[in-house]
């Protein structure tokens, strides 16, 4: 074969199984497979002692004037050449609305690259689901669906009816 | 409630034109590919034109390209009008990305390393594709993992 239309093929075929594998895990929470954070563990971890660390303690680090929603946060990394980014952003503000005591937390990810670093986040968007104490529960990259973030807030929060 | 941290941008293209314009690119590279084994000085001319278009998109956005015209005088008046517009900045970034890929490919085809133009075309391919099939910017995604990686912390 012509290499010249071997790499062509070549390049159609990784391009498309790349963009249907992103389609799949695009905007999917999962649970946190970073050591001793798994939400099991969690869920029966005792009161955080005073030096724990949780995710919502990096953000205030960095923004010390964001605010910690009574049942959940929504914590979204952005950046400027980021289309779904708008997406997700009309998603999570109207869930943080229309839910009682879920926070919406929008960070430009390009000026806050030492809490990237720290928080791990590798793409835009970004989304982490914090509980009430800033612990974080659940995270997806891509633009998740409304019952996608619906499914993965604690059970605690209420729709304000 | 809602607090946002970002630069916010009012005004938007039409996302369906950034889309067509790859779907453009995805066909130049193709050719040119075909083209390189048995013509290689007119693969490179021809990546060299795609290199021009992308310098365009990239200095001035995607709206001002060839491609981005011709969408906008020639099929968007035959399009519904679209749901939502698109910030111009990722675009504009991708075009530029793009350009670096099509100057390699022209430089490879120019200059007999037909192989190394190949190689930057077959990547320049899979951006395009993934840009008009899927919606998703390569370079985009690429940009945060760079400036983690180049970046020191202010």
């Amino acid at each position: 074969m012509n290499p010249g239309l071997l790499i062509l093929v070549l390049a159609v075929l990784v391009a498309v199984a790349f963009g249907l594998h992103r389609r799949r895990v695009d905007g999917r929470f999962g649970p946190v497979d970073e050591a001793g954070q798994s939400p099991l563990v969690e869920e029966v971890a005792l009161q955080p002692s005073r030096d724990h660390v949780t995710a919502w303690s990096s953000v205030t680090a960095t923004l010390p004037s964001a605010e910690l929603g009574q049942q959940a946060t929504l914590v979204q990394f952005s950046s400027a050449f980021c289309a779904p980014c708008r997406t997700t952003r009309v998603v999570l503000a109207d869930v943080a609305e229309r839910y009682d005591g879920v926070a919406h937390l929008e960070i430009d990810a390009e000026e806050h690259l030492a809490l990237v670093r720290a928080l791990d986040i590798r793409r835009t968007p970004t989304t982490l689901i914090l509980d009430a104490d800033g612990n974080e529960l659940t995270r997806a990259a891509g633009a998740p669906r409304r019952e996608q973030v619906l499914a993965a807030l604690p059970s605690s929060s209420r729709e304000i009816p | 409630m809602t607090s946002t941290e970002t630069r916010s941008t009012a005004r938007g293209i039409d996302p369906r034109g950034p889309r067509f314009t790859a779907s453009v690119t995805l066909v130049i590279f193709a050719v040119a590919l075909l083209l390189s084994e048995s013509a290689p000085r007119v693969a490179a001319v021809i990546t060299g034109v795609q290199a021009v278009f992308f310098a365009i998109g990239a200095g001035l956005g995607v709206q001002k390209t060839p491609t981005g015209l011709f969408f906008r005088s020639v099929i968007r008046p035959r399009l519904a009008v679209p749901t939502e517009l698109e910030d111009p900045t990722p675009p504009r970034f991708a075009q530029a990305v793009g350009l670096v890929f099509a100057v390699g490919a022209t430089i490879g085809f120019a200059t007999g390393a037909v192989l190394l133009g190949q190689v930057f075309a077959g990547f320049a391919v899979v951006a395009a594709l993934l840009n008009a099939v899927f919606a998703f910017c390569l370079g985009c995604e690429m940009y945060l993992l760079g400036l983690r990686l180049t970046r020191r912390t202010a």
